[in-house]
């Protein structure tokens, strides 16, 4: 009973899906066929109906992250045939709908891999290093009240915007999974460029990128290649100008900061 | 049982600032001596943990979810208001307290909602500091729209993802005092029992959902901040992870729930495309300002088009009927959200819907275009236009948009008084998780502003008086009330594991899910109530016998946590029922075919029902027992909506 | 560690360090190229040969050789750092890895294989030419009454193998490859990007990338078939 689209067909798939018990335990890929696949399900969906027959079988349900399924809240993850959030471009997992595969197509679906992203359970990784890095100074140091008035800095449309489309991500790591390195340069520089651009921002950027990079970096992130990989593959299309931005603001702060630390 | 609202003494527009001046302060130097607990982190939850960090307190903060930045309060599109009257177009904070409390169908506290209108003004403040980017002019100040019907411009917006932005600046605040040690933070991890010690909500337990480890924690205050139960109907906007069950199991400790009938159905989401259906999706109410909304006039041409037999194209102007632009001549498309949901419904219920399944209208956007160009078009919405796309396969620039009414967000919640708290002492309930502000239907772009109100600008005023008064010595989880609570949810979770059933937890989520939105969703009446009572019952004395739930406690068990979610469901499911069916009058959100004016619109009674419903837990298996509260207006004058 | 090191040993120290060195090597390839340049003078290598005469044993030119010494050797030293560390940040690989799909360029993701292709050219380059013209073993040749090390001679023979201009070839392309990726990259591991400057920047180190390799190729191949 598909909705829009009475006569589409429906599909049979194999799965290859990573199943591992947990973090102590080593994993490996598992072969699942599942039939009757409509081509209106999202991939979730789709892992939804395989989760259901297991269950009735007896077998312990693929564990995945996921929560809004509307593409914004950054908990889903997966890496689909080789890609982050699978083929297409500027799209969560959740948001990726079964019409991209063909019918007899087979799928892998791995979890985010990186030294700093380890696996808590099948595809499910613990990203909690995202979290680290924006204790260390994703923030501005303002307390609730006492603020001035929201209109008494004006900030030039451009500048509002551009700071805007850096405090678009959604923190779900398909940066660091897409990156060869799996470095968080894209997904740090997204916070430091944003609060950099903005009058409220700069009187901690020297601290901020600073603390935050050194945090990247005891996480275990890797380091940036400027392969453009992490752009092209997140979801909210976070530019790899932020990286730049970062960078620059890095070595003037280190090279103007009064932190001999 | 008196409920007692403990609202100040006073003209309206000076209660607030009185209250503040007379509640108890707590010495900052003692302030490091109390522990505060708040479960869930979206905007009520991080705003009131950060602030609580700030202003000195020890915080234990609580999410399900793999980050406190994923909260479902990220999800909101349109905006946030505030009566900043930037636009200098006559807004003021007695238009933002008026409209909200028109908005809510005279349902809700005077008192609160002027309290909400009174900090909107210092929210937006604080979140600017913060670096939130909102939206701006040219000129560099920021810039505002007239939303979801509203006769001023005062929403502040974020393009369509102003919920992420305003949880984000929260967060940040949240990392700071993280940072700093004044809140420890616990992701991945989910309350299951409230604990209460001597008469006074003293702590938690929790269940770990990586290691399933139960865990006790204690404190002077509980602050839950957990969200709405939209998840009750399964098919929601919601996130699939939000659930009532914090809610609930503090309501199984004797907190009331209040109004819990009244649920807001959102008219512009993408119709359900097949079983295998999830979750639904809000497409902005923004669009309704441009999209015309219509069904053919005909049952035969809609049927037609159910089969594929025709396109939307194919119908002739002369056989399409624009329904709300037909019965609303004065608000036309925009009339506010309960009426146009109502209003597909109708349609559909009559025959004449569109899609494959026959429950859709369209939303069509080929006048704008004539009139405004492709581009222009493009420009406002074309991110709508292309999650829309992404999500059906269809382009909507072409073809008009199918929508359909989902539920998208509930105006109960737990009851609490002036100072957010519940009739527990102790324990408090902040954001979508409480009942308060926006009565029995809430006004588009104020859900946020509710959130962040309560989090930044009112409990941490509030909870000081609380703690004041206490001593501020700790309880020990050691305690018997925490072992009891402990063995209490091991109890439910060894029970859950060991029916070993045929039915998934879904399944008998799915089936709760539609008997809610066949009884208790856009219309509802006394047959149909009293039947799904009895339907709930039976599912639910199914579900404790068939359900399968497989693993164990002490790994990573999804099945679990759905079970413990569900199972509180099917008792909510069953309350939202009975005060639906109390509720003999038909107001907002909650529409009583008994109580129609001859044209079909919602009829108050604001005789017999201008009191809030808090219900109170009588144990498994009892009625519940129903306390009111009455409303007084003492400066609104209660009228009846028209939007003709 | 002091502030120093602790921001030269950080993720972005390094690629501050890769992107200036590389830079730096950058400008070390101009120079050769346009000393190199003197063999295509039809004088019998006498140019060339008072030219190398004159790299090998002037007192600036000498120092800056420590200082390219240096350069490759950072160069060499943070590019093998960065190179474990990257690898540690993904102990366990994907089965199945489609970065092609993802816009990043084959060298953008391949500058370790390249380098190493490069370094492998490099000593063997070394061995063949500097070696000898810098600590001896070059038949000698009079210019002008002045003896020479007639490094002019030692080219043209080697490049009379075919396998040898092979070598040159494929390291050439190597380099090409590293350098296209490379050369803008540096500009943005340091921070220099502009919406006006960077599009600039992007084919103004694609043009350089491309003409200096083809320049290097050029003299094996020239030689290879003019002396047949």
């Amino acid at each position: 009973m598909a909705g829009n689209n009475p006569n589409a067909k429906l599909m049979n798939l194999t799965l290859k899906v990573w199943r591992q018990r947990n973090m102590n335990t080593p994993g490996q890929l598992v072969t699942y066929p599942v039939k009757n696949i409509s081509p209106d399900m999202s991939f979730l969906e789709m892992l939804d109906v395989v989760n259901e027959e297991l269950l009735i079988k007896g077998e312990d349900p693929i564990a995945f992250d996921h929560d809004c399924r509307e593409g914004i809240c950054g908990m889903c993850s997966l890496f689909i045939n080789g890609r982050a959030h699978g083929p297409e471009r500027g799209t969560t997992t959740c948001q990726l709908h079964m019409r991209s595969f063909k019918d007899n197509d087979t799928i892998t679906i791995e979890p985010w891999r990186a030294a700093a992203f380890p696996v808590y359970k099948d595809l499910i990784v613990d990203r909690s290093a995202f979290d680290r890095i924006q204790q260390a100074g994703g923030y501005v140091s303002v307390n609730t009240g006492g603020v001035p008035d929201a209109n008494e800095i004006p900030i030039p449309k451009t500048i509002a915007d551009k700071a805007f489309d850096a405090a678009t991500c959604i923190g779900c790591g398909a940066c660091v999974a897409a990156c060869k390195n799996a470095s968080a340069m894209l997904f740090v520089s997204a916070k430091v460029s944003q609060l950099a651009m903005l009058p409220q921002g700069k009187v901690e950027r020297k601290t901020r990128v600073e603390n935050m990079v050194a945090q990247m970096d005891i996480e275990g992130f890797g380091a940036c290649s400027n392969t453009g990989a992490c752009a092209a593959e997140c979801p909210v299309g976070i530019s790899l100008e932020n990286i730049a931005i970062m960078n620059r603001e890095y070595i003037s702060a280190k090279a103007t900061s009064e932190n001999v630390a | 049982m008196i409920l007692d609202s403990k609202i100040p003494e006073g003209p309206l527009a000076e209660k607030w600032d009185k209250h503040k001046f007379n509640v108890k302060l707590v010495n900052p130097a003692n302030k490091r001596k109390y522990d505060i607990i708040v479960v869930g982190t979206g905007l009520a939850g991080a705003s009131a943990a950060a602030t609580f960090g700030e202003l000195g307190y020890n915080v234990k903060a609580f999410c399900y979810q793999d980050s406190p930045r994923r909260a479902h309060s990220i999800a909101a599109q349109g905006g946030i208001n505030a009566a900043k009257n930037y636009q200098n177009d006559g807004d003021s904070i007695f238009r933002l307290f008026y409209d909200t409390i028109k908005g809510g169908d005279y349902r809700a506290r005077e008192a609160n909602v002027y309290r909400l209108a009174q900090v909107s003004v210092n929210i937006i403040d604080q979140c600017v500091a913060q670096g939130v980017p909102f939206a701006r002019e040219y000129g560099g100040l920021l810039a505002n729209r007239s939303f979801g019907g509203a006769q001023v411009s005062r929403t502040f917006y974020a393009r369509g993802q102003t919920g992420q932005q305003l949880l984000l600046g929260a967060y940040s605040a949240l990392n700071r005092q993280i940072a700093y040690g004044k809140v420890k933070m616990y992701p991945r991890t989910e309350m299951l029992d409230l604990v209460m010690v001597d008469g006074k909500a003293r702590g938690i337990v929790t269940r770990n959902l990586i290691t399933g480890k139960v865990e006790s924690h204690s404190a002077h205050a509980v602050v839950l901040a957990t969200g709405g139960y939209g998840n009750v109907f399964f098919l929601s906007t919601n996130a699939m992870g939000s659930n009532t069950t914090a809610a609930w199991r503090a309501h199984r400790r004797g907190a009331l729930f209040a109004n819990p009938c009244y649920t807001q159905i959102h008219p512009t989401c993408i119709p359900v495309s097949g079983s295998h259906q999830s979750k639904l999706t809000l497409m902005s109410e923004s669009l309704r300002n441009d999209g015309r909304v219509w069904v053919p006039k005909t049952i035969e041409l809609a049927k037609k088009l159910q089969t594929g037999e025709i396109k939307a194209s194919d119908i002739a102007e002369a056989d399409r009927d624009y329904y709300l632009e037909r019965k609303y001549p004065a608000f036309g498309n925009l009339v506010p959200r309960d009426v146009a949901s109502r209003n597909a419904k109708l349609v559909c219920d009559e025959g004449r819907g569109v899609g494959s399944s026959g429950l859709a209208v369209y939303l069509d956007f080929a006048d704008a275009i004539k009139r405004d160009g492709l581009s222009a078009i493009s420009a406002k919405y074309g991110n709508l236009f292309d999650m829309y796309a992404k999500i059906t396969d269809e382009n909507p620039y072409e073809s008009p948009m199918r929508i359909y009414p989902a539920v998208h967000y509930t105006m109960g919640g737990l009851w609490v008084d002036y100072n957010l708290m519940t009739n527990l002492p102790g324990l408090y309930a902040t954001g979508e998780c409480n009942f308060s502000d926006h009565g029995a239907n809430r006004l588009g772009a104020s859900a946020l502003m509710q959130g962040l109100a309560d989090g930044y600008f009112v409990i941490p005023y509030t909870i000081g008086n609380y703690l004041a008064e206490m001593p501020a010595t700790k309880v020990s989880t050691d305690h018997p009330a925490f072992k009891e609570a402990e063995q209490n949810v091991m109890a439910i979770t060894n029970k859950l594991l060991s029916i070993n059933g045929t039915r998934t937890v879904d399944d008998f989520h799915k089936a709760l899910g539609q008997i809610m939105w066949d009884y208790c969703g856009m219309a509802r009446n006394a047959e149909g109530l009293k039947f799904a009572k009895q339907e709930i019952k039976k599912l639910r004395a199914e579900f404790w016998r068939d359900v399968k739930v497989i693993g164990v406690n002490e790994e990573l068990n999804m099945t679990l946590e759905k079970a413990h979610r569900v199972a509180d469901f099917l008792e909510l499911g069953e309350l939202m029922v009975d005060d639906a069916l109390n509720r003999n009058e038909s107001c907002g959100g909650h529409f009583r075919e008994e109580s129609q004016t001859p044209e079909n619109e919602a009829l108050r009674d604001d005789e017999n029902y201008a009191y809030v419903a808090a219900w109170q837990y009588a144990g498994e298996g009892q009625e519940p027992i129903l306390h009111k509260e009455e409303l007084k207006f003492e400066n609104v004058k209660l009228t009846q909506r028209s939007y003709k | 560690m002091n502030w120093f090191t602790k921001t030269f040993s950080s993720t972005i120290g390094r690629k501050i360090v890769m992107s200036i060195t590389g830079l730096f090597l950058c400008s070390f390839l101009v120079v050769h190229l346009l000393g190199n340049l003197t063999l295509f003078r039809n004088d019998g290598g006498e140019a060339f040969n008072l030219y190398s005469h004159f790299m090998a044993h002037n007192g600036i030119i000498r120092t800056m050789e420590i200082v390219l010494l240096l350069g490759f050797l950072f160069h060499i030293y943070d590019a093998i750092v960065l190179n474990r560390r990257n690898s540690s940040a993904r102990p366990i690989n994907y089965a199945e890895n489609h970065p092609e799909q993802n816009t990043g360029t084959w060298a953008s993701r391949n500058m370790g294989l390249l380098g190493t292709v490069i370094l492998v050219f490099l000593i063997i380059h070394l061995w063949n030419f500097f070696v000898p013209a810098r600590f001896g073993g070059l038949d000698p040749v009079v210019i002008e009454d002045v003896e020479y090390e007639n490094l002019y001679v030692r080219v043209v023979q080697s490049f009379q193998v075919w396998w040898y201009v092979l070598i040159y070839v494929l390291g050439m392309i190597a380099l090409a490859y590293h350098l296209i990726h490379g050369f803008q990259s540096a500009f943005q591991s340091l921070g220099l990007t502009h919406k006006k400057y960077t599009p600039f920047i992007q084919i103004f180190g694609f043009a350089f990338s491309v003409l200096v390799c083809l320049g290097f190729a050029i003299i094996p191949i020239y030689f290879f078939f003019s002396q047949q």
